[in-house]
């Protein structure tokens, strides 16, 4: 029963280290009472997709893109998210993203390059070995993360599609489906769906732009944006648009969610910058999570979240309080 | 004289029970943080869950009166005092939570000036104070017929909250929107029986 909810697209089980040397003992014991439940009570097969159809997953460190700051717990960074598709609430997507299934999935590939088409997720991921990063992660919202995902890099995926020299831009469409996302079927959200999201093609094929497949070992919760998100850490998190259909190239820059909604507010490059407020309140610190009780962990920002080094290249000359 | 003290006890009896609903919410947020199931985000959720327990207490008290005229019982009326006291500790509270909690007692000026939706709290705080001062059995005496006026402060009020509430989302405003309905059809219902002066704070009439 369990087996069946394990999205197939991870490697053959023969690649996989055990999973068993993965879990500890309490994940364990609540996916084996999972699996019983799932036996005898159909409607509980639902609740459990997201924390127990997880599998472990085989990967490299890749420490020369890892921060050794301290990292969020794996509890917090799958109960506290931004994942309007199931409602506004930080707790919403953690209840209600087992609703989607992400098994089958599939990429359309579109636009400017070589090899278009529908790709199952499987055969995207194929040609290439997982690492593991340990990015921090800015929100808009003031507060950040340190997360260990599991991935490949944005570049090899995208030099596997092979854009052709009109490619200017990539954009990137989350799943759009009410029936299995609730806050898609919300009356007054402004959101005009499917979310969207955009980079630059430079940007896309920077070093660290980066496609998680995985957190923490395994595969990611639906919370956190299974199967396939993206994740570009110098950049503010809306940008790393999750449950990823589709792919295109394009030759002009294309429209994305937050720009559609707000433009005075988000704007395309979304870089983390200290320097720029929002316009509805200061981005010179973060709150980093898990937060006191009685004291909040503030942190001063840093500019491109601290990768500076590897992404300021991109925007030499670029006035960054016009292209926030 | 035993039918007297029955129903005043039975008075006493409901108040009571009132004032123990009203700090229901805050119980079940303590009981939260101890059990640590507010989030890696305490502040943020303390500050939200008390401002939210306000503006529902808020337009409770503001319930009170449509109460009265539907059901013709003025009993009602007793507790809107109560209720008016919780909105303001529950505001308190609020602001506390956000000022400790979340903001760290940080750039204060910055923080105001940045966010003006937090202007517009803060412009209902100032609004409910005078009234939480002049609560008192004393105060209202003394205040006579220039205490009713003086309490439509809180139509001004609750709009400012609902502005503070609104100008806060980032994308989908559902609960905005139904909690805007409920104030529009309280404050709707006040036009309709005793005219758009009815509203009016501080000028008698
Ligand atoms: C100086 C005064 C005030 C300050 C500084 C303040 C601050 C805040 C802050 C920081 C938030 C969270 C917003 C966010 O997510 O960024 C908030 C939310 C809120 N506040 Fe206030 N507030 C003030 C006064 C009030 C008053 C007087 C009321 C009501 C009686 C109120 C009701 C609310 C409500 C309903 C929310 C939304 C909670 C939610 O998101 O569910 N606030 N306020």
């Amino acid at each position: 029963m369990l087996i069946k909810q394990r999205p197939s697209w991870v490697l053959p089980e023969s690649e996989v280290t055990p999973k068993s040397i993965y879990l500890n003992r309490r994940k364990f014991m609540t996916g084996a009472i999972g699996a019983a439940a799932s036996l005898t009570v159909p409607g509980l097969l639902h609740a459990n997709d997201a924390s127990s159809g997880l599998k472990a997953l085989d990967y490299r460190s890749a420490t020369e893109y890892s921060t050794d700051e301290k990292k969020t717990p794996l509890d917090d960074v799958t109960a506290y998210n931004n994942f309007y598709e199931f409602g506004t609430g930080k707790g919403d997507p953690a209840k209600y993203a087992g609703e989607m299934s992400v098994d089958p999935w599939s990429v359309e590939v579109e636009g400017e390059c070589e090899r278009p088409g529908r790709y199952a997720l499987e055969d995207l991921l194929k040609p290439h070995d997982y690492e593991e990063r340990i990015y921090r992660l800015r929100c808009v919202e003031a507060w950040s993360m340190v997360i260990p995902w599991v991935g490949v890099p944005l570049a090899d995926v995208i030099k596997q599609l092979q854009p052709n020299s009109r490619a200017k831009y990539v954009y990137f469409e989350t799943l759009h489906d009410p029936k299995q996302m609730r806050g898609q079927r919300s009356l007054f959200s402004t959101v005009e769906w499917p979310y969207r999201e955009g980079l630059r093609m430079d940007e896309a094929m920077n070093e660290l732009a980066f496609l998680a497949v995985g957190l923490y070992g395994e595969t990611l919760p639906n919370q956190n944006g299974a199967p396939i998100r993206l994740v570009v850490p110098w950049k503010y998190g809306f940008k790393s648009i999750k449950s990823i259909v589709r792919i295109r190239f394009a030759e002009e820059q294309p429209k994305t969610s937050w720009e559609m909604l707000a433009p005075n507010e988000y704007g395309f490059y979304a870089n983390v910058n200290p320097e720029v407020d929002h316009p509805r309140w200061s981005q010179k610190q973060e709150r980093r999570l898990p937060s006191g009780i009685l004291r909040p962990n503030w942190i001063e920002t840093t500019k491109f979240n601290g990768y500076e080094e590897q992404v300021a290249h991109l925007y030499k000359g670029m006035d960054l309080a016009k292209y926030y | 004289m035993a039918a007297i003290t029955k129903r005043v006890m039975a008075g006493v009896a409901a108040k009571v029970m009132v004032f123990c609903l009203a700090l229901v919410p805050l119980a079940l947020l303590i009981s939260d943080i101890l059990t640590g199931s507010v989030g890696p985000d305490p502040g943020q959720a303390i500050t939200e869950r008390l401002g939210l327990t306000a503006f529902q207490i808020l337009l409770l008290t503001l319930l009170i009166t449509p109460l009265k005229k539907l059901t013709g019982w003025s009993g009602w009326l007793r507790y809107r005092r109560m209720l008016g006291l919780f909105v303001f500790f529950y505001a308190s509270l609020h602001i506390l939570a956000f000022l400790q909690l979340l903001l760290g007692w940080g750039d204060l000026w910055a923080t105001f000036t940045k966010r003006p939706y937090l202007v517009m709290g803060a412009a209902a705080f100032v609004l409910m104070l005078p009234l939480a001062l002049t609560s008192t059995k004393g105060m209202m005496r003394r205040l006579g017929r220039g205490w009713k006026p003086l309490h439509r402060l809180i139509y001004p009020a609750a709009g400012l909250v609902w502005v503070h509430f609104l100008w806060q989302a980032r994308s989908d405003i559902t609960e905005m929107v139904v909690y805007g309905v409920v104030l529009f059809v309280l404050l709707g219902l006040r036009v309709y029986w005793s005219g758009l002066s009815s509203l009016i704070p501080l000028r008698r009439g």
